[in-house]
């Protein structure tokens, strides 16, 4: 049974299509990462799973119910510590023990030592993790993370990406989106592929590859990046 | 509700955290508040203005021959004005340019040889002279008001004495009495008592005369009763029209009341106003605005915890604003229950049209620039009086300031101050309003402005 489904589902801005149609399921602990070019619907479909934007059609259903959403820009309190904002996003979660709480998310993110620091003064990815673990404090079967490891350095990315990957572990569905190939690739078990609103691929990334190799041979020799540009051409994108 | 009361708390502890904004919303009350105070509790100082007496020490004002008693002119001067005396005429043109005094008044040596000339076949016109230097329009006009005001009020002195010289002579022809004229005194007998001899000697006189001496009785009698009605003419004519003031409508309280009110409901507007539209605001530019939507915290629930916040901050700087105030004016503490429910309906209607500003707009600094935008030409709009701008146009600010809970406010407030004013009633209800449609129209642009 998936954690999370979503079917022909359809966004419109105006007379723009920012969704056509697109289709996505999840099951539990799986980690999914949407891919695509910029413009290409990503954030839209995000945002749809999170019951933040309505669809204009198609439907999406999570039978656990409990969908965490982290947005691409921390939504987080930069004038409290990092304490504060756990501590609050769990009074308002309703956790009959907010401090508990609290403490298992500085212990997960490794910020334990840095709680009484105001979270402006953090880095981007320290305050990345802060942003996830409130996320989590709604206790999700499903995590939806737009974009987690845009603007962190390659030190902070790993650290983020081996956090993600201990949620998976737990048996947290993890959805991702990224334009970065190579991270879809390493840290996602399946590849959704969007461009224009519209899903090119869904499947494993030996799929995709094997997909590339297909439908742009004349790629198939270089780099994966420079390959899926290819095959994006070759679509039409 | 319940996440209401978290987020109060997070607001008050960012409120915290930000030094510099607690710290004005601190002190620009309690300046507002000393600046009103000594604004109201001193007035405005006298104009300097330099005094050239060149009349002779002991010239008098003559009337009829005799000399009225001194006017006291310059008392009566240098009570209305800063009197700088100098010595001569250049002194008092240099004082004036220098800008070390308003104006000069020059008494000429011959001034009251021309006043004694008014009653002659040969009247001089008697002129005193005023230098003022009119570099700066406004101050100029300040020397014509005061020096016009002046002169009206010399003059009227000098009428009255006239007047009153004018009254005795009168008497004097009337009733009869004695009148010292070049060191010597004279027996008037007076119009009465011609009238009581002619009608004692009537009887003795022979019946062909008796006709005619009647009609001299009869004109002595008309003359006595017909000049008395004439004294209180003359008193009139020193002051032909006098100005007897009722107050129809409006009824007001102390200036320095309303002062107090415009001071308080200044601070209320602009710490709540800035504080909801400022603080929903943030809730857009943290990001955090979906995350709190998303099912922690409704829209209604999210405004509400604004308006809140807005209510309890307005109340705390308001009440201290009006504490501080009572170093300088006697306010009446025993009305704290009415000061308490203006200051809650005026925040509580202020806060929502923060709310309405800070619902449409993604950034603190921009909704600040628009909350202040807003405010401060509606508080002006709303110190207008009637009869200071054409009646359409005095409609028209009317409506508008009746649109926007500045005006309605500062009402509440004045009456909660002070009984004089009219009721609290009204601007409580009219606060009410507002608040029903602000809120509204803040849960229509949040609900707009959060679609994705």
């Amino acid at each position: 049974m998936p954690a999370v489904e979503a079917r022909n589902v359809v966004k419109r801005f105006g007379s723009r299509e920012a969704l056509r149609g697109v289709s996505l399921e999840a099951g539990p602990g799986e980690r999914v990462a949407i891919i695509g070019p910029n413009g290409a619907g990503k954030t839209t479909l995000l945002s749809i799973l999170a019951g933040i934007a309505r669809p204009d059609g198609g439907q999406v259903d999570s039978p656990d119910g409990a969908v965490g959403w982290v947005p691409q820009q921390a939504a987080l309190y930069r004038r409290l510590t990092v304490e504060e904002n756990l501590l609050l996003f769990a009074r308002l979660e309703g956790h009959e023990d907010p401090h508990a709480s609290t403490e298992e998310m500085l212990e997960l993110t490794g910020l334990r030592e840095r709680r009484e620091e105001i979270v402006a003064r953090l880095s981007g990815g320290n305050q990345q993790r802060i942003n996830i673990a409130i996320g989590l404090l709604s206790r999700p079967a499903v995590l939806l993370l737009d974009e987690p490891s845009v603007g962190l350095d390659p030190r902070q990315r790993s650290r983020l990406w081996e956090f993600v990957s201990r949620l998976g572990e737990r048996g947290t569905t993890v959805i991702f989106s990224t334009h970065d190939i190579q991270e879809a690739e390493r840290y996602g078990a399946r590849l959704l592929v969007l461009a224009d609103g519209e899903a090119l691929f869904d499947g494993t990334p030996a799929g995709l590859r094997e997909a590339v190799r297909r439908e742009a041979p004349e790629a198939a020799d270089r780099d994966f990046e420079t390959a899926f540009v290819a095959y994006l051409h070759h679509r039409g994108h | 509700m319940r996440g209401v009361r978290w987020l109060l708390l997070k607001d008050l502890q960012i409120l915290r955290r930000s030094p510099l904004q607690a710290v004005l919303l601190v002190l620009y009350p309690i300046l507002i508040a000393v600046l009103v105070g000594f604004a109201i509790s001193r007035g405005p100082e006298d104009p300097r203005v330099a005094f050239l007496n060149e009349v002779p020490p002991d010239t008098r004002i003559s009337v009829g021959g005799g000399q009225l008693p001194k006017a006291n002119v310059k008392d009566r001067i240098c009570h209305r004005v800063e009197c700088v005396f100098v010595d001569n005429r250049e002194e008092a043109e240099e004082r004036v340019e220098s800008g070390d005094v308003l104006a000069a008044l020059v008494l000429p040596s011959d001034l009251v040889n021309k006043i004694n000339s008014l009653s002659t076949l040969t009247p001089g016109v008697p002129e005193v002279e005023v230098l003022v230097n009119e570099e700066n329009a406004v101050k100029a006009e300040l020397v014509d008001d005061r020096i016009t005001t002046l002169l009206a009020q010399a003059n009227l002195a000098i009428a009255r004495r006239i007047g009153q010289e004018g009254s005795r002579y009168l008497d004097l022809i009337v009733n009869g009495g004695n009148f010292d004229i070049l060191g010597q005194r004279i027996h008037i007998l007076g119009m009465d008592a011609t009238a009581q001899i002619l009608i004692a000697v009537t009887p003795a006189l022979p019946k062909q005369l008796r006709p005619s001496l009647e009609e001299v009785t009869k004109f002595a009698t008309q003359a006595r009763d017909n000049l008395d009605v004439a004294k209180p003419l003359i008193a009139r004519l020193a002051q032909p029209i006098a100005v007897d003031k009722v107050v129809v409508g409006g009824a007001s309280p102390p200036l320095e009341i309303f002062a107090i009110a415009v001071a308080a409901t200044l601070t209320l507007a602009f710490v709540v106003v800035l504080l909801v539209a400022g603080s929903l605001a943030l809730e857009r530019e943290e990001n955090a605005f979906p995350r709190l939507t998303r099912g922690l915290v409704s829209n209604t629930g999210l405004l509400a915890e604004k308006i809140l916040l807005g209510i309890a901050v307005g109340l705390v700087v308001t009440l201290l604003m009006l504490i501080g105030m009572r170093f300088f004016v006697p306010l009446e503490l025993d009305r704290i229950g009415l000061w308490l429910a203006a200051i809650l309906a005026g925040a509580a209607a202020l806060g929502a049209a923060g709310a309405a500003l800070g619902a449409a707009a993604r950034e603190v600094r921009a909704v600040s620039l628009l909350a202040f935008m807003v405010t401060l030409p509606i508080a002006f709009l709303s110190l207008v009086p009637s009869g200071a701008v054409s009646p359409a146009a005095f409609d028209a600010i009317r409506y508008l300031t009746a649109l926007f809970p500045f005006k309605p406010a500062l009402q509440a407030i004045t009456a909660a101050l002070d009984e004089a004013g009219p009721g609290i009633g009204g601007p409580l209800l009219h606060l009410a309003a507002l608040f029903v449609v602000y809120a509204a129209i803040a849960r229509l642009a949040l609900r707009r402005f959060s679609a994705v």
